[in-house]
């Protein structure tokens, strides 16, 4: 098992035409991933690495029975471009573009409410169940068919994280890139709670960093309704105050969003935080040994 | 992005926000004429910088008369104002708001801002204006109320009325306080702000509702579409090096160390500067590439990373995943070459074709220092700006 994406899961390519999403679409298709269509208006018609393409997403559906989007057009159309996604009723829309103005997606989000789509990203590096479905643009070859389930704000610490766990042998559920901006379609929260409830996943490593307060959120949830060990880091602790971060939502304001006030906060909800970032897969491992997981984790 | 008072003001203006009468001043004697046009009893001396503080560090001054007018303004131009938003080096002041002097009832807060937890707009308000929002926040939270307001319909006339209600804005000012919060919300969305606050705003002796003071941010990701604030830009304001950077694209901010960082993706970046602090070194520099880099791009940031005097080695981490190692090792070369390298270069890849960037700096000759992990490449570059 894994969450939000399978073996089965069609996908279709929202601006597929384009340099980066023409680099990805081979690459996942490469990865095995179904990719079943591409949607770039006035270019209907044509093909793009053997995908056939649409000049909407309700067409791409309707012909291809496709469940999933991925979103690599340009930042001033992308949230025109995700509301597209939820009128045609996917299911999960993954959104990779970074730089979307942020009331651009106030307003995405307030016309989401009570559709039944789910929203990853923006400004993320995407989802991948290790050797069933990869969307998105992360690094394929790193990842390895496990039992450990991967959450993120940040997309290259999720390489990280999930390299050193292939490296020691500890294969991965899915991992989930949750995007850096303020304003995202799915939290921490969230892929907790579907890693909770999946059966496969029996360990979580969740990144965080600077800015806002998700991650102290996040680490409640899981104080009160986890059932599986949670490993933390987040970046940023050497940051200064008032400077945003590269990431839109990565910045220190009011003395708000520190690394740490999140690291204490974490810590007091029975999750352990990795001293460096290079040690987020030692700190996973030590952790399953005490609970006496790591037998059962490790996959190769 | 940020702008001056004056600039802000003058936005708010064009929203119906109520502000005191007043002038842009570059020189003291545009300051004495400004002074003269406005012809008030009492004029303020405002200095113009990106920070707040300025009260406190002497930066605003109040003259009775315009000779007291050329003083302060000769007192503060060219000054350097050390605030606590400033850092201890501070900031040159080189433009004054000269302004009418007004008569202050009472101060409030107004500020509007985007909550993350509820991905909408707020609008906070307060009865203890005047001082910092943080420290009333700390104190008495109790004092700050809030409107979430819903994108469809935006601010509404009720939740406008109950937020001055609230803060205990006398009722014959009611109306106007609705004006003025409704055009800073519309400032607000129009003009894609990050932050839009007022503090104080004031009622006055003869009936008004005035933005006394007026900071606004700017979301940069929507300035494609904001040409008449992009105008406003200062870059007397800005770093040189954040400047250089910003015209390549790439996400840059400078800090005191001597590690110059090259990193792909932010909380990488981030995360470079944590663990180069963990094994005893100091970050010079926030570098984050991003994902779209070409060699051109990559080559840029280099040079950049070298503009800084402080900088006595170079770390550059990466984990390809949209951005591809040869790209990056391509740069790496083509800008040593182009600005010649004396420095210790300890570069890590890892990722989207990872062996074909580790070709191409095996086979260019140049003494790269290659690490294996992050972990190791900090270990790397700190021991070697130590030795050296």
């Amino acid at each position: 098992m894994s969450v939000y994406v399978n073996k089965d899961t069609k996908v279709i390519v929202q601006g597929i035409t384009g340099g980066t999403a023409r680099f990805h679409t081979k690459q996942m298709l490469e990865y095995g991933t179904k990719i079943v269509g591409g949607v770039t208006p006035k270019k209907g018609g044509t093909e793009v690495e053997g995908v056939p393409v649409f000049n909407t997403v309700q067409e791409a559906v309707d012909v291809t029975g496709a469940t999933a989007s991925v979103i690599y057009v340009p930042a001033p159309f992308a949230a025109d471009a995700i509301v597209e996604a939820v009128d045609a009723e996917l299911d999960l829309v993954i959104c990779i573009t970074e730089h979307i103005p942020v009331l651009d997606m106030v307003k995405v989000k307030r016309y989401m409410e009570g559709k039944k789509t789910r929203l990853i990203g923006p400004n993320c590096p995407g989802v991948i169940s290790p050797d069933e479905c990869k969307i998105g643009i992360m690094p394929g070859y790193i990842h390895t068919k496990g039992h450990i389930g991967v959450v993120s704000r940040s997309g290259t610490l999720t390489y990280e994280a999930v390299h050193q766990l292939s490296q020691a042998g500890y294969g991965q559920t899915t991992a989930v890139g949750i995007g850096g901006d303020p304003v995202n379609g799915t939290n921490f929260i969230d892929v907790l709670q579907a890693f909770n409830e999946d059966p496969e996943t029996y360990a979580v490593v969740m990144i965080g960093e600077i800015g806002g307060t998700a991650e102290e959120e996040a680490a409640e949830w899981v104080k009160a309704n986890m059932t599986k060990p949670v490993v933390g880091f987040i970046g940023g602790a050497t940051a200064p105050p008032g400077k945003r971060m590269g990431h839109a939502g990565a910045i220190i304001s009011g003395g708000k969003g520190t690394a740490e006030e999140k690291i204490r906060v974490m810590n007091e909800c029975g999750i352990e935080v990795a001293e460096t970032p290079a040690v987020i897969g030692e700190t996973m491992i030590r952790v399953l040994q005490e609970k006496g997981l790591a037998e059962k984790c490790k996959t190769h | 992005m940020n702008i001056h008072e004056y600039q802000g003001k003058e936005i708010l203006r064009t929203y119906g926000v109520k502000v005191p009468n007043g002038y842009v001043a570059y020189t003291v004697d545009e300051a004495v004429e400004a002074a003269e046009k406005l012809g008030s009893s009492v004029t303020v001396v405002k200095a113009q910088i990106h920070a707040g503080g300025r009260g406190k560090a002497g930066g605003v001054k109040v003259a009775k008369n315009l000779d007291e007018v050329r003083t302060y303004a000769n007192e503060i131009l060219g000054k350097t104002l050390v605030t606590h938003q400033t850092g201890p080096e501070g900031k040159e002041v080189k433009r004054l708001l000269i302004e009418e002097g007004c008569d202050i009832k009472k101060e409030y807060y107004v500020g509007v801002v985007l909550d993350r937890a509820t991905s909408r707009v707020v609008m906070m308000g307060s009865e203890e204006g005047g001082t910092e929002i943080e420290e009333v926040a700390a104190e008495t939270p109790e004092k700050i109320f809030k409107e979430v307001i819903d994108p469809v319909v935006g601010l509404l006339p009720y939740q406008a009325r109950r937020l001055a209600f609230n803060m205990n804005i006398p009722d014959e000012l009611l109306n106007k306080a609705v004006k003025f919060m409704t055009g800073l919300y519309q400032a607000f969305v129009e003009k894609d702000c990050s932050i839009a606050e007022i503090n104080p705003l004031v009622t006055t002796g003869d009936g008004e509702v005035l933005a006394l003071d007026a900071k606004l941010n700017f979301d940069d990701n929507a300035l494609y579409r904001q040409k008449d604030v992009i105008e406003y830009r200062d870059l007397d304001e800005e770093d040189e090096k954040e400047i250089e950077a910003s015209k390549y694209d790439l996400s840059y901010v400078a800090l005191d160390g001597n590690i110059g960082c090259m990193v792909n993706g932010a909380g990488l970046a981030m995360s470079t500067m944590d663990i180069i602090k963990h094994y005893g070194g100091e970050p010079a520099n926030f570098l984050d590439v991003g994902g779209g880099a070409t060699a051109e791009k990559v080559t840029e940031a280099f040079k950049i990373i070298l503009s800084d005097k402080n900088v006595q080695g170079i770390f550059v981490n990466i984990f390809g995943g949209i951005m591809k190692c040869d790209v990056i090792a391509e740069g790496v070369v083509e800008a040593t070459k182009q600005v010649g390298l004396n420095l210790p270069l300890v570069v890590r890849l890892e990722g989207t074709n990872v062996d074909l960037g580790k070709k191409i700096l095996n086979e260019s000759g140049l003494n790269i220092i290659p690490a294996d992990s992050m972990a190791d490449g900090a270990e790397k570059i700190v021991s070697l700006v130590k030795g050296a």
